[in-house]
């Protein structure tokens, strides 16, 4: 049954909808048709001045020596700034809800881990000057070997992208590098399977191209705050990543956002904001960092690579029986948001499928490559590619149709999900029979009269025994910090736990493992521990 | 650095400025003149979200050097409403939902004016010739497509 929690801001909702079926305009309709719509670049404020940046021409290189003494002297350069300037100069995105480690300087002091970099900060009177002193900065680079294939990279004896991460695996929980999903015996369901299907998917990154760059604008106001006016997608996690930057309180800041010149997950990363508020705060001018079409399209982050591994054992009637997967998430140099683009790519296995035997490991992997954001569905999308894709030759194996083939395997109300959750709300069936439908895809009665509604649960609600793994339970190490910190914390991280039980009477529990698959428990939340 | 002394009209208006040799049109129009219609994409002719009228042709105000519109009529989306009513386009722009982000639509205001002010009843095909150097990122171009005829017919809301 389709469950509907009005019980949630029962004060706010408004009951009597009927929006359905009828156009309502959006509210910034009219300033896009009259070009009234304020975008952050369309503030000119007296007196601003202009921020560029200094980029890496080196995947991955040691930094021996950074020359400005020319660069100082070029006509209009009011201020160089260099990573020393940066009051933290080490930051992870997801350090807001306490998940990973500060991995990603705002400029490169010691090494450069992708083409493209900032390395240093160039605020002049004009975009022109600032690229012309920019065009004067000598940076002595020692290149270091480079890893591009996630592969690579986790073989023994690769270069080391970041040293946070020295296995080049993010770690999660401080313990496990990379996610991981056992139920049931795959192995044994693979070996009695009639057939096995074994295929390799990849997906490029994606660059999401928005036709406003990424930029912002910040000013010194006169209470002693700044006025920032931005591109970001993410106007509070930008205050608060400016904040731990710039080592102030958020209410330092006063960000005016909201207008956003197309996202789609490329501006969530705060990528200008800390250092036009440090420009700003360096030459009490205002500040303008916006990106050229160059740095968005080949330094801006994109959708990160994915490569997967897909083996499926399938039985002549057409059920699958087992499913293996290895995945590889393209984090680039840094975390940003990958880390967390894993986590919802291991989430998702087996596919909207039931199948009573599932495997699964999903890395995310740093390489010598511009560092991935989120981008619509990230970390979903590329294994659904290739999830569908081999559901396709799976059908095409056993002769069925690609349809009914998933009709026959899509999971029903009261299903044990590979998560050890059961599947409630399923609707793959009827989206698949409208599909047919409206396609004048001809389907048998069979699986016409299927129903997400019928013949769920029972023996398919069981949890199979899932064979535990002899792998020593590796212990946490301390937190690792890097030469970047200023003072070291003494703090050390909670362990993980389980998410506070819900305050009022909880639904009756799904029936839960016998004895929990390795791992799974922690799993259970997403992010492991709340920030203190 | 030499400034150059310069006037065109704008919107129809006369304005004068003051540009330094080399500044593209983009520039004057948006921090000399103030006008923030016109927006930055890229700099480099690709994106077309810049476009303006220049003697009623539409042109890439970012490719096209200040100095060589001087005495000169330049329209943008800023000239486009008729007093305090929405040109047609704009109207239906807004009613065929024909802008999400907002960032292309000027520019792509600009282009469909150019076309209908030559030609008032374009058909499909030569209204997505119109506005084929205009990149949306956003809308998919369709509800573009369909606002940009509705407007040629005469089939928008009051
Ligand atoms: S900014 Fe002129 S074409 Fe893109
Ligand atoms: S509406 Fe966003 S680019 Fe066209």
């Amino acid at each position: 049954m389709l469950e509907l929690r009005k019980d949630i801001f029962a004060d706010e909702r408004d009951d009597n909808l009927k929006e359905i079926g009828k156009g309502t305009q959006r509210q910034d309709m009219l300033g896009h048709v009259t070009g009234t719509s304020n975008y952050f670049n369309d503030h000119k404020l007296q007196g601003m001045l202009h921020l560029k940046v200094v980029r890496s021409t080196q995947a991955h290189a040691r930094i021996r020596r950074i020359d400005t003494t020319e660069a100082e002297r070029s006509a209009g350069v009011r201020r160089i700034i260099r990573g020393t300037d940066v009051p933290v100069n080490l930051n992870t995105l997801l350090s807001l809800i306490n998940f990973g480690k500060d991995d990603e300087p705002s400029l490169a002091v010691d090494k450069v881990r992708y083409k493209g970099e900032p390395i240093l900060a160039i605020v002049a009177d004009s975009e022109r000057e600032a690229f012309e002193a920019i065009a004067k900065v000598k940076v002595d680079y020692e290149p270091l070997p480079a890893v591009f294939d996630v592969e690579d990279a986790l073989k023994p004896g690769a270069p080391v992208v970041n040293e946070t991460y020295p296995k080049n695996a993010f770690i999660y929980h401080d313990v496990y590098d990379h996610q991981r999903l056992r139920f049931g015996d795959a192995d044994a369901a693979l070996a009695s399977a009639d057939h096995v299907l074994e295929q390799r998917y990849q997906m490029s990154p994606i660059e999401h191209a928005p036709t406003e760059t990424n930029g912002a604008i910040a000013a010194p106001d006169t209470n002693g705050r700044y006025v920032v006016y931005t591109s970001t997608q993410a106007l509070f996690f930008s205050v608060d990543t400016c904040a731990k930057i710039l080592d102030v309180p958020s209410n330092t800041f006063h960000f005016i956002g909201g207008t956003v010149g197309g996202g789609f997950g490329g501006k969530v990363d705060t990528l200008t904001e800390p250092l036009a508020i440090l420009g700003a705060m360096l030459t009490g001018r205002p500040v303008r960092y916006v990106f050229g079409r160059e740095e968005e399209m080949q330094y801006g982050p994109p959708r990160g690579a994915e490569r997967i591994y897909i083996k499926d054992g399938v039985m002549r009637d057409g059920r699958i029986v087992a499913r293996k997967i290895r995945a590889y998430f393209d984090s680039g140099a840094y975390t940003r948001l990958s880390s967390y683009a894993a986590v919802k790519c291991a989430a998702h296995l087996p596919g909207p499928y039931t199948i009573p035997n599932v495997y699964g490991d999903v890395y995310c992997v740093f390489t010598n490559r511009t560092p991935a954001t989120a981008m619509r569905g990230f970390g979903v999308t590329a294994m659904d590619f290739a999830i569908e894709c081999q559901m396709d030759k799976l059908a095409n194996l056993v002769g069925m149709d690609p349809m009914e083939f998933r009709i026959l395997n899509a999971y029903r109300d009261g299903d044990m999900k590979a998560h050890r959750r059961e599947a409630k709300n399923t609707a793959l069936i009827e989206c698949v029979q409208v599909a047919a439908e409206k396609a004048k895809w001809p389907i048998r009665d069979e699986f016409r009269r299927a129903s997400s509604r019928k013949d769920g649960g029972g023996s398919r609600a069981a949890i199979p025994p899932t064979p535990t793994e002899s792998r020593a339970r590796p212990a946490a190490p301390a937190q690792q910090r890097t030469s970047y910190d200023r003072a070291p914390v003494t703090a050390t991280r909670e362990p993980p736990r389980e998410p506070p039980p819900p305050p009022t009477t909880p639904p009756p529990p799904p029936p839960r493992p016998s004895a929990p698959s390795h791992g799974a428990t922690r799993f259970s939340s997403v992010f492991g521990t709340r920030r203190r | 650095m030499s400034k150059i002394p310069l006037q065109f009209r704008h919107n129809g208006r006369d304005v004068a400025i003051f540009v330094d040799g080399g500044t593209n049109l983009l520039v004057a129009l948006r921090e000399l003149i103030g006008d923030m219609t016109p927006k930055f994409g890229c700099g480099q002719g690709g994106c077309g979200t810049c476009s303006v009228l220049i003697d009623g042709e539409l042109h890439l105000s970012c490719l096209t050097l200040a100095e060589t519109v001087a005495g000169r009529s330049i329209e943008t989306l800023d000239g486009m409403k008729q007093g305090p009513n929405l040109h047609p386009l704009q109207r239906a722009f807004a009613d065929h939902f024909a802008a999400q982000c907002g960032y292309c639509t000027p520019g792509m205001l600009m282009a469909a004016k150019a076309l209908l002010d030559r030609n008032p009843s374009p058909s499909r095909d030569e209204v997505i010739e119109a506005i084929s150097g205009n990149i949306c990122r956003c809308t998919g171009y369709e509800p573009i497509i369909n606002a940009i005829l509705a407007a040629a017919s005469g089939r928008v809301s009051a």
